[in-house]
């Protein structure tokens, strides 16, 4: 279709942008190899020197890796369990004919537009404070004590404020799936004898499929990176149970002012993050071809 | 059985009326065509029988029992939707299969009333393809398969043709009533078609306005149509209407003559005078549009070659006893 001279015009025209971009990304990357090959302490100014691979070797055997590794893997799974869950549900409700329908839906996208450092510090110091916090006034009412929420189940709750917030997105992409189901194809069903639940299990479910893979590919790229919310509420505490490799990483830079080790774990994030990508779009991906 | 009775249904979206109350006797084993144009309530009425509306007043009879509160399943009923509705993950066992599964039936008997209806339309072949693989008349009669496996005492079909390419729609209009004929199961088939109405119906319902104009078998309906609008909508071409002096010396409002029933003659003296506007030539028939002056524009149909051209002065004359009159109010007087 196209001939060697608009070809060549395009190739031209795309260029600088595309060469803006690799600039983008090779420097970093270029620099933290380079960094993560030193000994670079920012508290022992002028002592950079090179070491090879020994900064690996000492992220990966630091016991705190394997915990945070550990704690990655299970805030991903839960809360792309939850959002799922609930977001299902939720879709279908709010895919139905109710007054005020639109005013909902915008309540329920909301929180998705809430920064996470925001909406860290409502439910911190708002909603899960042991003393006046609402949950523990809620559990007064009833007589109970109050839960020192980030003490007792640290990780549980940087999970529910995670989910809470991609919560919406997961139930948006899903509800705009919903209103594509075809009309006629559940009439069908309905024709076949097919109850609410069968016409769930049978039609929408494999209708949704698709955005399900959507929201489970989208949602892992961003939670495999949670920092805010963990750095706002428990600062990776206690001891290591919300620390994730994104704020292990952090806390080798900026709290042990170790830049050599630091980048090591950067690139060993990187490598990770491949390797759930790889086995993700080799478990889910296939749902996207058409 | 199949025996489908309406008596004086009735259906309202708030205070728009749709169906301004319809009786209508199917009897069993015969294919029956709602026709009409757009918006007239024939597809709403067909989904009223089908349960996937609820109707505003009036009863509803399939074999005598009234099914106004009746779940669409339970009226043993199926229908084939205009844009087929197929599962588009189930491959077309799993579509054909879906109804018998619903309904609890064995997995062996499912088997063979599933490899039995494909034969039926042959679709052995494609058993284990998915929909999307399919061509469109190949979705078609998986439709049709989906709707004929579970026994239904009526089948009821919602403009399925009109997704298909005309060569195939032909094919398919075959097909269906073949199947029908075979099965001898009641069919009723909503079309805005009326070249479908006629060549499959055993009785056309015409639909106008959310009432019905006329029911009867497709000559029937030919041949003494109730009113103008009947006249009008049955019939290709249409039927030309003449009104003022020549149809009160018919002592008529209006007078139609159909397009066929005029006969043309090069330079003739008696009948309608005029010139031709226009002369289609398909080899088969000459339809010529002929500009009669007073008498308005109209259409005349000669079986064969008519070597006629734009310009040429022709006289038509009708066919006395096929000339149809009708009253102020349009309906047929009938002598």
């Amino acid at each position: 279709m196209a001939t060697q001279q608009t070809q060549l015009l395009a190739r031209t025209l795309l260029t600088p942008a595309v060469a803006l971009l690799f600039i983008w990304m090779i420097v970093p990357l270029a620099l933290t190899i380079y960094f993560a090959t030193l000994h670079y302490n920012l508290l022992d100014p002028g002592s950079e020197s090179f070491v090879g691979l020994e900064n690996f070797r000492y992220f990966l055997t630091d016991p705190a890796f394997l915990a945070s590794l550990q704690n990655t893997l299970v805030l991903v799974g839960s809360v792309l369990a939850i959002t799922i869950i609930l977001g299902v549900p939720l879709a279908l409700l709010l895919d139905q004919q109710v007054v005020g329908l639109s005013i909902v839906r915008l309540m329920v996208i909301a929180p998705f537009f809430v920064m996470p450092t925001v909406s860290a510090l409502v439910w911190k110091n708002l909603l899960m404070h042991p003393v006046s916090g609402l949950f523990a006034w809620i559990a007064h009412l009833f007589g109970l004590p109050a839960i020192d929420w980030f003490n007792d189940a640290p990780l549980f709750s940087v999970i529910l404020i995670v989910s809470w917030q991609w919560l919406p997105f997961a139930t948006l992409i899903l509800l705009t799936a919903l209103q594509s189901l075809d009309e006629e194809q559940k009439e069908a069903a309905e024709m076949d004898g097919a109850s609410a639940i069968s016409t769930f299990i049978y039609i929408t479910l494999p209708h949704l499929a698709r955005p399900i893979t959507v929201v489970i590919l989208i949602e892992t790229i961003f939670l495999l990176t949670v920092f805010a919310e963990i750095f706002v509420t428990t600062g990776g505490g206690p001891g290591l149970q919300t620390t994730n490799i994104a704020f292990l990483i952090y806390s080798q830079a900026l709290i042990q002012y170790d830049v050599g080790s630091a980048s090591a774990g950067g690139l060993v994030a990187v490598v990770l993050a491949n390797i759930v990508a790889f086995f993700l779009v080799r478990i889910v991906g296939r749902n996207l071809e058409a | 059985m199949g025996q489908i009775t309406l008596q004086g249904v009735q259906k309202s979206f708030g205070p728009v009326h749709i169906i301004k109350g319809a009786d209508l006797e199917i009897t069993d084993g015969s294919f029956v065509v709602f026709v009409g144009p757009s918006g007239c309530g024939k597809t709403t009425l067909l989904r009223l029988i089908a349960g996937l509306e609820d109707v505003t007043g009036g009863a509803i009879l399939i074999d005598g029992r009234n099914v106004v509160d009746v779940p669409p399943a339970k009226r043993g009923l199926s229908m084939v939707f205009q844009s087929y509705a197929l599962y588009p993950h189930m491959s077309v066992r799993g579509n054909i299969a879906f109804g018998l599964k619903m309904a609890g039936v064995a997995k062996d008997e499912i088997n063979r009333k599933v490899e039995a209806a494909a034969a039926t339309l042959n679709l052995t072949p494609y058993l284990e393809r998915k929909p999307r693989e399919l061509s469109g008349g190949q979705r078609q009669r998986v439709a049709i398969g989906r709707a004929i496996v579970r026994e239904p005492k009526a089948f009821l079909f919602d403009e399925p043709l009109s997704n298909l390419d005309a060569a195939l729609r032909v094919q398919m209009r075959l097909e269906v009533t073949r199947l029908q004929k075979q099965l001898g199961t009641t069919a009723i088939y909503v079309t805005h078609d009326q070249v479908e109405a006629m060549t499959m119906a055993d009785k056309i319902v015409v639909l106008n306005g959310g009432k019905i104009e006329q029911y009867g078998s497709p000559l029937e309906l030919y041949e003494k149509p109730n009113n103008l609008f009947v006249a009008g909508f049955i019939g290709s071409p249409k039927m030309n209407f003449v009104t003022g002096e020549l149809a009160r010396q018919q002592g008529a409002t209006t007078i139609g003559v159909r397009p066929e029933h005029l006969k043309v003659e090069r330079d003739g003296q008696g009948g309608w005078q005029g010139t031709v506007a226009v002369a289609e030539h398909l080899g088969s028939d000459t339809f010529l549009y002929v500009d009669a002056a007073a008498l308005g524009m109209l259409t005349a149909r000669y079986v064969g070659e008519l070597d006629l051209h734009p310009g040429d002065r022709v006289s038509l004359i009708p066919d006395p006893a096929r000339i149809h009159r009708f009253d102020d109010s349009g309906k047929s007087i009938h002598a």
